[in-house]
């Protein structure tokens, strides 16, 4: 990951522990394969976040480890070829809506630190 | 996940990995990208495909187990890659090991383990104490009087109970002979006070316990196995012991052994007992069992009893044998207090050994480093974590030290084995079990020999000159410096280490080969002994028992190729037994309160001269006189320098039991035990026909065991029921009385001569090393001229300052050990300079063997070869 800082100092890789959540609610769009879940992350943060398939596929696996995503080889409607699609179980489902509500007072907090109410300063 | 899962996932996990980059790939080309381009450009945004494998991969993998699974795997590789320094250091620890499992198994099951009983803290052993100024911390037995003083008046004890260790005859009966048995007289309370429970039948109750009662005897369960065929039956059944009946009422649990391993029957002792020794304050043959009552401690309990003796000592100042007060032992120290310290002395010396055995391994060990130098550089530099380094060096340590373990665990339980064999006198010697803690104390030795051994051998090879190894190229002139430093270093420590061992072996073999050939004041050659009893309730009259003896002796002596025979109640080397007091007729009355007491034997006129105990003075019993006119003594040297200084004891008078005997004469001292000096002594003629109980001897110039049945057959033609025990020639008597010596000494010996086996090897393994590693040296100094013999003097040097320099450490360090060893030690000091002396002699001579033939081969180096060689 060290070569990154070089070639791209406005591109940060991903926080560390929210790649899951990322994945997770990526998934909440429906199934989708490794190669999709990257792009699509990739994309919709206008490639702020760096995706590294190093780090995206041990966390795929470490989720479907957990119970959270469920694998299955199925074919690819365009491609006409089998890719492995993941897909959120339920126990996943809960575990988002869990990181979400952490995540989303996690943000809270920190902002109200940085950019205190403009009364109370 | 499951490990045999690995392989499927793997290839999943390709599959996945080569469909995703494909899919990156064709969306380059879909994006305009030539075809070689596109691949290049899918894999620079893939990242490298083989790593991500890996890392994912290992989210499954439980990498904390298949870590050390590999690094098992390479150790598993390198060790059988050279056997033979596999196959010596597992030797070594297993050696190491072996020899300390062993001993822990016996210090854990004799010395750790809480005594079978109930309630094992609160039983003490209580003693008489305080007869003479310096006797407090004796371990004096009790007398009958006192013991009932004591349980009548105490408020310290819930129970006090007694017992004495006897020798009973077992009559024949139902077609098995007769035989003489160990025994114990118990009072009735004495399983109740230990809180155990007849496995069969039922306890002693108060009544049995008395006078008039009917006899009744428990059995071993030992005993009811082996001569009445563990049958139930016998309950209630009457056997003869010493030709009176006794009621069987019940069968002891098999592993019951109180007050001795050897106990095979419990009779009632107030039933048993005389009793005017029941009531007796000043003779002392009892020992008496206490259980404290809860709260009270040890030394509140004794002064206690103090106080209760104190008083009777004053209500009776006309007896100068009574104690005036008590002492008390927790009653585990009293069983196993002659054994602990020999034990916890070998358990140290295995200790040492086992540390040995490390060092020795580690020296192994960083040899071999030494020599895998390059390779480990060459796995630094191309990212091998030092940590893996050191665990694999461990992991290879660990299977060493576990293999030597498991070897060494089976020559535990050989070494045990054995020791059940041979030991079963020791004391609590059937409670020594292979038990959990056991085997928790063999996984820790195992693992602590493997981080030892392995932290220094990981240690020498730690450090980062990478480049430095990797530069030193085959051309250097001398190995690198660090190593033989250390490694000398470890050889120092073996060395210290082995020299404590040989000393302490070396103090012990004195002490026993003094023990064994101190002048016993007899024949210990060429003489047999049989123990021999005749009931009273056969021979009841003076005049039977005097019969019989004439008739057993007259027969004996008939016997072809008897030398000589003789009879008395106890042999010299059979231990104390009996002392009796008396006054001298012809001195004035000693004040109150203090009084003269001997040793005191029988014998028939003859036994001095079967015995070849030397008559000074005047002459032995006259054989005419017998029964009631037989008012004969017969003194020891000692007694007559101790009780008549400076006047002709010869036709003076001892007062015994209100009876006068004259002194007719004078004879040699003897030891009545193989380590204490000899002890006034009076003879009473047997001819008496008071004593029951004594030993047969026999001298012949044939061989002694060929009468043993002659004996017997003699015996059993004067009475059938008559059991002839304990056959043992002289020498064999002192044999067992030194056993325990024996036995300690010749364990450290083998100790000691195994570390300096070690200890040798270590050097020459060293010094092969370091004249290897110096070949082209040499070379290049013979070449230049060199003499032969300097390079040779040199080497030698080299390898001697170790040895030297822990020789010293040794040393010093056995100044220590032998003050430890103090306490085993017979008639010589711990700083013995003949053997300290000895020790170093052949500690130096073998360092300059295992030096000498490297060192010569270091000499005979040709120059042409050694600087060609490279």
């Amino acid at each position: 990951m060290s070569s990154m800082t070089k070639q791209a100092q406005q591109r940060v890789g991903i926080l560390q522990g929210t790649l899951d959540m990322l994945i997770l609610r990526t998934l909440l769009y429906g199934p989708a394969h490794g190669h999709q879940i990257g792009k699509h992350i990739q994309r919709t943060t206008n490639e702020f976040l760096q995706m590294q398939h190093g780090s995206l596929y041990p966390a795929l696996h470490r989720l479907e480890q957990r119970g959270w995503v469920s694998a299955k080889w199925e074919t690819a409607p365009e491609r006409n070829r089998e890719f492995k699609y993941y897909r959120l179980t339920p126990k996943g489902r809960k575990q988002l809506v869990a990181e979400e509500s952490q995540w989303k007072q996690m943000a809270e907090a920190v902002a109200r630190v940085l950019w205190p109410p403009a009364e109370e300063s | 996940m499951r490990w045999w899962q690995n392989k499927k996932r793997d290839a999943d996990l390709e599959r996945e990995l080569r469909s995703d980059l494909e899919l990156e790939e064709e969306e380059q080309r879909e994006g305009g990208v030539s075809e070689v381009e596109a691949r290049y450009a899918a894999l620079r945004a893939f990242g490298n495909p083989t790593l991500i494998r890996e890392q994912t991969l290992a989210v499954w993998s439980l990498n904390w187990l298949e870590s050390p699974a590999r690094d098992l795997r390479f150790s598993l590789r390198t060790l059988c890659r050279t056997p033979g320094f596999s196959i010596i250091a597992i030797l070594v620890m297993a050696l190491g090991i072996g020899a300390n499992v062993a001993l822990f198994t016996v210090v854990r099951g004799v010395l750790l383990k809480p005594l079978p009983f109930d309630d094992p803290d609160h039983l003490v052993m209580l003693y008489e104490a305080g007869l003479h100024e310096d006797d407090t911390a004796g371990s004096n037995p009790v007398a009958g009087g006192m013991y009932a003083e004591w349980k009548n008046q105490n408020r310290s004890y819930s129970r006090l109970a007694l017992a004495k260790s006897i020798r009973v005859g077992l009559s024949a009966s139902g077609g098995q002979l007769p035989e003489k048995l160990n025994s114990a007289l118990f009072s009735w309370d004495m399983l109740r006070t230990l809180g155990v429970q007849p496995a069969l039948g039922r306890d002693f109750t108060q009544a049995d316990d008395s006078p008039g009662a009917n006899a009744t005897v428990l059995l071993s369960w030992g005993l009811w196995k082996r001569r009445f065929g563990s049958d139930p039956a016998i309950l209630n059944q009457t056997i003869n012991l010493d030709a009176n009946p006794y009621t069987v009422i019940g069968v002891m649990p098999a592993w019951f052994d109180f007050p001795d391993p050897s106990t095979q029957l419990w009779t009632p002792v107030y039933h048993d007992e005389r009793e005017d020794e029941m009531t007796s304050f000043s003779n002392h043959m009892f020992r008496v069992v206490g259980r404290l009552k809860p709260g009270v401690s040890v030394s509140q309990g004794v002064a206690d009893l103090s106080i209760i003796s104190q008083r009777t000592h004053n209500a009776h100042l006309n007896d100068p044998f009574i104690y005036q007060s008590a002492g008390s032992r927790p009653l585990l120290e009293h069983i196993v207090g002659e054994i602990k310290k020999p034990l916890y002395v070998l358990l140290e010396a295995t200790c040492c050994l086992l540390l040995i055995a490390c060092l020795n391994v580690a020296n192994l060990l960083v040899a071999r480093a030494a020599a895998r130098r390059k390779e480990l550089a060459i796995r630094t530099a191309l990212g091998g974590g030092w940590l893996r380094l050191i665990g694999e060096r461990l992991m290879e340590c660990l299977l060493l030290s576990a293999s030597g373990g498991a070897l060494g665990v089976l020559l535990a339980f050989a070494a045990l084995h054995w020791l059940m064999q041979t030991r079963h006198d020791m004391s609590r010697v059937e409670s020594i079990h292979f038990d959990g803690v056991v085997a928790a104390f063999t996984v820790a030795v195992i693992v602590l020999c493997a981080l030892f051994s392995g932290l220094i051998a990981a240690f020498s090879t730690s450090d980062r000159r990478i480049l430095g190894a990797l530069h030193e190229t085959s051309r250097s002139v001398s190995g690198g410096g660090a190593r033989p430093t250390l490694r000398k270093v470890l050889l120092t420590l073996e060395v210290g280490l082995t020299v404590i061992l040989l000393i302490g072996a070396g103090l012990l073999l004195k002490s026993y080969e003094r023990l064994r050939s101190a002048d016993m004041g007899c024949l210990t050659q060429g003489v047999i002994t049989m123990h021999l009893g005749i009931p009273d309730a056969r021979y009841p009259t003076p005049a039977q028992r005097a019969n019989f003896y004439d008739t057993l002796l007259d027969r004996v002596r008939a016997l072809p190729g008897v030398d000589a025979a003789g009879f008395a109640t106890v042999v010299p080397g059979q231990g104390y037994q009996m002392d009796w007091t008396f006054s001298i007729v012809e001195h004035p009355p000693l004040p109150q309160g203090s009084g003269q007491f001997a040793l005191s034997r029988w014998a028939d006129p003859k036994y001095f001269h079967a015995m070849g105990i030397p008559i000074l003075r005047g002459r032995t019993f006259d054989s005419g006189k017998r029964l009631d006119s037989a008012n004969e003594v017969v003194i020891s040297q000692s007694f007559a320098s101790q009780y008549f200084p400076g006047e002709d004891p010869l036709d003076k008078h001892l007062r015994v039991r209100g009876k006068n005997a004259v002194i007719v004469g004078i004879v040699g001292d003897t030891r009545y035990t193989i380590g204490e000096t000899p002890k006034p002594v009076q003879y009473y003629p047997l001819g008496a026909g008071v004593e029951t109980v004594g030993t047969l001897l026999i001298r012949s110039s044939r061989g002694l065991e060929q009468f043993a049945l002659p004996v017997q057959r003699i015996v059993s033609e004067m009475d059938p029921d008559l059991p002839v025990s304990d056959v043992l020639t002289m020498n064999q008597l002192l044999g067992q009385t030194t056993l325990d010596q024996s036995f300690n000494a010749a364990l450290l010996a083998a100790f000691a001569t195994l570390s300096l086996a070690l200890a040798a090897v270590g050097l020459f393994g060293v010094m092969s090393y370091i004249a290897a590693q110096r070949t082209t040296e040499i070379g290049i100094r013979v070449a230049l001229g060199a003499k032969r013999e300097q390079v040779m003097r040199k080497m030698l040097l080299d390898g001697i300052r170790p040895a030297a320099i822990g020789l010293v450490v040794g040393l010093a360090a056995s100044l220590e050990a032998g003050r430890l060893m103090r306490d085993l030690l017979y008639e010589i000091k711990p700083l013995d300079p003949a053997v300290y002396i000895a020790v170093a002699a052949t500690l130096l001579a073998v360092a300059a063997f295992a030096c000498i033939v490297p060192a010569w081969r270091a000499s005979r180096v040709d120059p042409m070869q050694a600087l060609r060689a490279e």
